[in-house]
């Protein structure tokens, strides 16, 4: 690893201030730090951020959440109103790595974290991620679990976080300090596709900090759920999202967002749309998650993940639809 | 139900391995891996590496000293340019703390002449031949009868494939040595190894030194599983590094080299042909291997030997065909042959009794054989269909349904499988001495190995009965090899023959004890090889059947397994405690193998693409649920005095066919190739 | 050239205070191992993939490997050397002994510094990946403690034993009232 400076940032000015070039905010470290060790993130310095005061969970009168970016993966899961509101979100991130690192991971970090692609984590091979204009083995070698959706010729990484597919699934939006003032967008917004700069993940400008991420309210029920080879502490295969109004047999409002299919969480707009309104059915939640699939792109080793995505949409629905309509 | 008696210092952090010794002044080193799947080393640039403060040494291959010949070419570390294949160590830097060596060795620049690297196996390369042996002694090929006609002719037929995939044991300690050369010339080895013995007498040649020169401390060891049966690089690293700094040098493999550096199972391709008559009885049985080795050593994994011990068929054939790629050694994990082969013979056994219509416990018996049938040796004791009864009635096999993909819970589809295990008795020779104190204590010593078998607390128990002395009367010491000289804790063999000579020993000692122990204490010792070259002819073999229910989610083909048994023939169990640990660990392995465990070689650069454990998954608690193991009580005069076989390996024979065969009796789906994961399960929903 | 930088730093471990010197790059696992002497944390995969280097951070359990010195300055850590009061094995170490939770011993210090942070997770009322209902109560039965207890990888395949001891030092626990 390369040797570092360390300083801990005591506002949010300060950390703008103090983030120069190489150098990288930091978390919880637990994807960063692991990143350093492989010799892919290779920072001069680090600005540490995990002790600004944005480590409270703020329920708002609408039933909104604004959630501190230092809050650990863990609190959020713990946090009584997440859990009520929005049980997805709290699945999501509970779905995700083990207790201990969750217990060390911030929000915003979980949404920061980068591919778990076996080529970009070794920094001894090719990877236009890593190393722009390289090349990308993963596209023609290993990508069994890598994106069926969006993908380039530059890149077929997919996004890991479990949290940032319920944060789409919910609309949220992401606060953000900047060089230029404070905005917020929406989520859908900061994760990107990879095109020709695979290298870019985020959408996010030098210096740029995010301090919160707003949800919300949802008002429906929700549910994530994540299929893996390992029963527990694995990545997704794929994953899936779901919130679900019913209303005499007809979907009144759908939210879907799919995770381990993509370089971004992928909101499933069409699915939406081709489900508002519809009939509360297998059938449909079947032809709804086919719109969506359509415009899959499989490779040649990851196939099997078109038919697992369609499955995982219906029976989520399903299930929702049974539990909305008792 | 004997505690291990090493209980309270595992649990409060006071159990030492090899990186904890304290040692003046130590040094740290890291080593470089090849970045090309072959070709040389055309230069290194070592002037920004050795520029950082604190940077000590660099070795590589001209400046590292010549080392003696050894029979393991994974052994001879730096000693040409040559690179065989992507991971290999090709350069070692040693500095101040760990942060340095490790940035040290990222700033080494390494230039390479490259070629492209053969690395993929499969069943027409062009360079399979044939071994002159399989592991550790075996013929390659064996034949009987016509195996081809009688197949042809027989009226049930199975004619299947199988390939298990390349898998790494992964012990939670990394391979780690602390190398410390003392001021006589002799050299000092804190060590995680399966056998201290093996290590100084290696070690030993490889620097030109007597092996009373060499001193190997092992008493702690985190898990082995067969990867520190026999030395590994990095004890030959630390040794060089340590005597080109002239201080003690500390160095655990990171995980991520140990997939290149530490040895694997091979990957195998498996061609099964089974021919039975209408009831079942075998006719013929042909078992054909095709699996890699390198360019840097052979190894041989004797994956269709327990073909020639299991079932009776009058036609029989197995061969091994091996080809060497450019690829990183395999070498020995957990019950090599047996796993991989019984894997094939028993999913294919499973696949019979369906052809036949013949219940898979009932379709075993039928065939089942009081010979071993290829050496026509009877078997000291064979209880395979003692095992199977005891765990059909356990496990609730009675009126199972045997139509497959038939039981829904929900979205779940249900199952249950069984398969057969075996693993071979050896006892392999050793030495031991047991003391009397003057206190009235005993102090046994033996270079034995306790990698968490249990090995320490079940020669406590020997040694007590033998002794006839209360347990706290009795302190074991093993795990250094400067106690008589042991085999290595592996082939299940420990027990037996550590225990063979810990009886031998206190023996002895109780023929010298007449009253009063003088105050130096007296001293038997005890060599086993004679005892064990006149041990009159027998096939010996432990027995095993094991029992998976799984669940399959019809939506994903995740698979999840709900409850698994093992029922065991092992001889006498000298610790159920430790025993039960030993066989359910074994199973969990199973679990894995069955389900995630998949090295992935990258067919592009060479060497493997997964090589953490998030990438490569064993098991976690999630995984396993209902597990149990127990035993059939044996005795078996014909194996040593405490009529023990071993069971550090048989738990995981068997055990990924047992669950192979239940995922197909809930989903009607067979997959063939390890591991049954969603992907290959959803291919054919 | 990048030379090393390093920070001072103070730690309390085990209810000692130490003030280090540190190497930015050197983890809190490294820390505890290499400079003050206590190898009961172990380094498993130094990725926090494994679990072997579980400690308790500032009362809650965190991967050692994980987490550099430097940004833990002035943190209270708990390592398995400090389960033990006074020679007295807590609940779970017993229990560990018991129902041979434990084969080759490596893991064995993660696993028992993650139970201990486990179980007051789980008396605070945090839900898990297998909680059912997420505003209910926590009740620890064997699935909940295996979904809790996976951080931790054992190859030895002890995961049964751990489950039992767990759940027993579970049921201790409440019925204690503690």
């Amino acid at each position: 690893m390369r040797p570092f400076a360390y300083e801990r940032a005591t506002s949010v000015q300060d950390a703008l201030e103090r983030h120069s070039d190489g150098a990288v905010y930091l978390g919880g470290g637990t994807n960063l730090v692991d990143l350093m060790r492989l010799g892919v993130e290779e920072p001069a310095r680090l600005v540490d951020v995990a002790h600004l005061p944005h480590d409270q969970i703020e329920l708002r009168p609408d039933g909104s959440l604004v959630i501190g970016a230092a809050v650990s993966n863990s609190a959020l899961a713990a946090d009584r109103t997440v859990r009520e509101g929005h049980p997805m979100l709290a699945q999501a991130v509970l779905a995700g790595a083990s207790g201990q690192v969750r217990n060390l991971a911030t929000v915003a970090g979980n949404l920061l974290q980068r591919t778990r692609c076996p080529y970009f984590q070794d920094a001894s091979k090719p990877c236009n991620k890593r190393d722009p204009g390289s090349g990308c083995p993963a596209r023609e070698g290993e990508h069994h679990n890598l994106a069926i959706m969006g993908h380039s010729p530059e890149c077929v990484a997919t996004h890991p976080s479990d949290m940032a597919v319920a944060l789409a699934a919910l609309g949220a939006s992401i606060r953000i300090q900047g060089r230029a003032g404070e905005r917020t967008i929406p989520i859908d917004e900061l994760h990107r596709l990879p095109e020709n700069e695979p290298e870019r993940d985020t959408t996010l400008e030098p210096g740029d900090l995010i301090t919160a991420v707003e949800v919300p309210p949802l008002g429906m029920p929700s549910r994530y759920r994540k299929v893996r080879e390992r029963a527990s502490f694995a990545f997704a295969l794929v994953s899936v999202a779901a919130a679900l109004d019913v209303d005499d047999g007809v979907v009144r409002d759908v939210r879907l967002a799919l995770g381990g299919v993509a370089h971004k969480p992928w909101r499933a707009w069409h699915t939406e749309d081709a489900l508002r309104g519809a009939e509360m059915t297998g059938e449909s939640f079947q032809r709804a998650a086919e719109v969506e699939l359509g415009v899959a792109e499989p490779l040649r080793d990851n196939a099997y993940k078109v038919p697992l995505v369609r499955n995982l949409i219906v029976r989520t629905l399903t299930e929702l639809a049974e539990r909305g309509a008792s | 139900m004997t505690d291990r008696v090493e209980g309270r210092e595992k649990v409060t952090g006071q159990a030492k391995y090899a990186f904890e010794y304290p040692a003046e002044d130590v040094a740290y080193a890291a080593a470089v891996q090849a970045s090309v799947g072959k070709g040389e080393v055309a230069a290194v640039d070592t002037e920004a590496a050795l520029r950082l403060p604190g940077v000590l040494a660099v070795l590589f291959w001209e400046n590292a000293p010549k080392l003696g010949e050894v029979s393991d070419g994974e052994l001879a570390l730096f000693q040409s340019p040559k690179v065989s294949y992507r991971g290999q160590f090709v350069a070692a830097v040693v500095g101040e703390t760990l942060e340095t060596a490790r940035e040290a060795a990222r700033l080494l620049h390494i230039e390479y002449t490259e070629e492209t690297p053969d690395v993929r196996l499969r069943a027409d390369h062009p360079g399979l031949y044939k071994p002159a042996k399989v592991n550790p002694v075996f013929p390659a090929d064996t034949e009987q009868g016509e195996p081809e006609d009688a197949f042809r002719d027989s009226a049930v037929r199975v004619d299947v494939t199988y390939t298990t995939p390349a898998e790494h044991n992964n012990p939670m300690e990394p391979h780690t040595t602390l190398a410390q050369w003392n001021d006589d010339g002799t050299l000092t080895l804190y060590d995680s190894n399966q056998g201290a013995s093996t290590v100084q007498a290696t070690v030993a040649k490889l620097f030109g030194l007597d092996p009373a020169q060499v001193r190997v401390v092992s008493p702690h060891v985190g898990g082995g599983f067969g990867s520190k049966g026999t030395p590994r690089p990095n004890v030959v690293l630390a040794a060089m590094a340590a005597r080109a700094v002239g201080r003690p040098v500390k160095f655990a493999v990171p995980r991520q080299q140990m997939f290149a550096t530490t040895g694997y199972r091979t990957p195998t391709i498996q061609r099964l042909r089974l021919g039975a008559d209408e009831d079942g009885r075998l006719n013929a049985i042909v078992h054909e291997v095709f699996e890699q080795t390198s360019t840097v050593r052979e190894f041989a994994e004797q994956t269709a030997t327990p073909t020639r011990v299991m079932y009776q068929a009058p036609h029989r054939r197995t061969s091994h065909r091996l080809v060497r790629l450019d690829v990183p050694s395999p070498s020995w994990m957990r019950a090599p042959g047996e796993t991989p082969g019984m894997y094939a013979l028993e999913s294919a056994m499973d696949e019979l009794a369906i052809a036949a219509g013949i219940d898979p416990i009932e379709l075993r018996v039928r065939n089942d054989t009081d010979r071993e049938p290829e050496s026509g040796l009877p078997f000291s004791s064979r209880n395979l269909v003692a095992c199977l009864r005891e765990g059909a009635d356990r496990f609730g096999w009675a009126g199972r349904d045997p139509a497959p993909g038939v039981r829904r819970e929900g979205r779940k589809l249900i199952g249950t499988g069984v398969a057969a295990s075996t693993y071979p008795a050896y006892m392999p020779p050793n030495k031991a001495t047991a003391r009397a104190e003057p206190d009235g204590t005993f102090t046994v010593r033996i270079a034995a190995a306790d990698i968490g078998t249990g090995a320490r607390t079940a020669l406590t128990l020997i040694a007590a009965e033998a002794l006839k002395a209360d347990l706290d009367q009795v302190r074991v010491e093993i795990g250094d090899s400067s106690f008589p000289k042991a085999s290595v804790a592996g082939g299940s063999g420990g027990t037996a023959g550590w225990g063979t000579a810990v009886v031998r020993a206190c023996e002895a000692l109780r023929g010298m004890l007449n009253g009063s122990v003088p105050p130096e204490g007296l001293e038997a010792s005890a060599d086993t090889a004679e005892e064990i070259r006149a041990r009159e002819k027998y096939a010996r073999h432990a027995f095993g059947a094991q029992f998976a229910e799984v669940e399959v989610d019809a939506d994903t083909g995740e698979v999840r397994v709900r409850r698994m048994l093992g029922v065991f023939a092992a001889g006498r169990i000298i610790n159920p405690k430790t025993a039960r640990s030993q066989f359910i660990g074994g199973m969990t392995m199973g679990i894995g193998m069955a389900l995630m465990e998949e090295s992935v070689m990258d067919a592009e650069f060479g060497g493997y693409l997964n090589r953490d454990l998030a990438q490569y998954h064993v098991p976690a608690c999630a995984d396993v649920r209902d597990i149990d193991a127990t035993w059939v009580e044996e005795s078996d005069p014909h194996l040593n005095p405490m009529g023990s076989k071993g069971i550090g390996e048989i738990g995981l024979v068997g055990a990924a066919a047992a669950v192979g065969n239940a995922v197909h009796h809930a989903t009607g789906v067979r997959v063939r190739d390890l591991p049954i994961t969603p992907a290959r399960l959803l291919d054919d929903f | 050239m990048d030379m090393p930088i390093y920070a001072e730093i103070t730690l309390v471990v085990n209810g000692t205070g130490h003030r280090l010197s540190v190497d930015t790059r050197a983890s809190l696992l490294d820390v505890l191992r290499e400079d003050l002497g206590l190898t009961g944390s172990k380094k498993g995969c130094d990725h926090g993939q494994c679990g072997a280097c579980t400690v308790l951070l500032d009362g809650r359990r965190a991967n050692g490997c994980l987490a550099l010195a430097v940004a833990h300055d002035g943190a209270e850590v708990v390592t398995v050397e400090g389960l033990a009061k006074d020679g007295r094995l807590s609940p779970l170490q017993e229990a560990f002994i018991e129902h041979d939770a434990f084969q080759c011993g490596y893991c064995t210090p993660g696993q028992l510094c993650s139970a201990t942070g486990m179980l007051d997770e789980a008396e605070q009322g945090w839900p898990s990946a297998v909680t059912g209902d997420l505003g209910a109560d926590t009740v620890l039965d064997d699935e909940e403690i295996r979904e809790r207890m996976s951080g931790n990888l054992c190859r030895c395949g002890a995961y049964a034993g751990i489950v039992a001891a767990v759940r027993q030092a579970a049921q201790r626990r409440e019925a204690a009232g503690t």
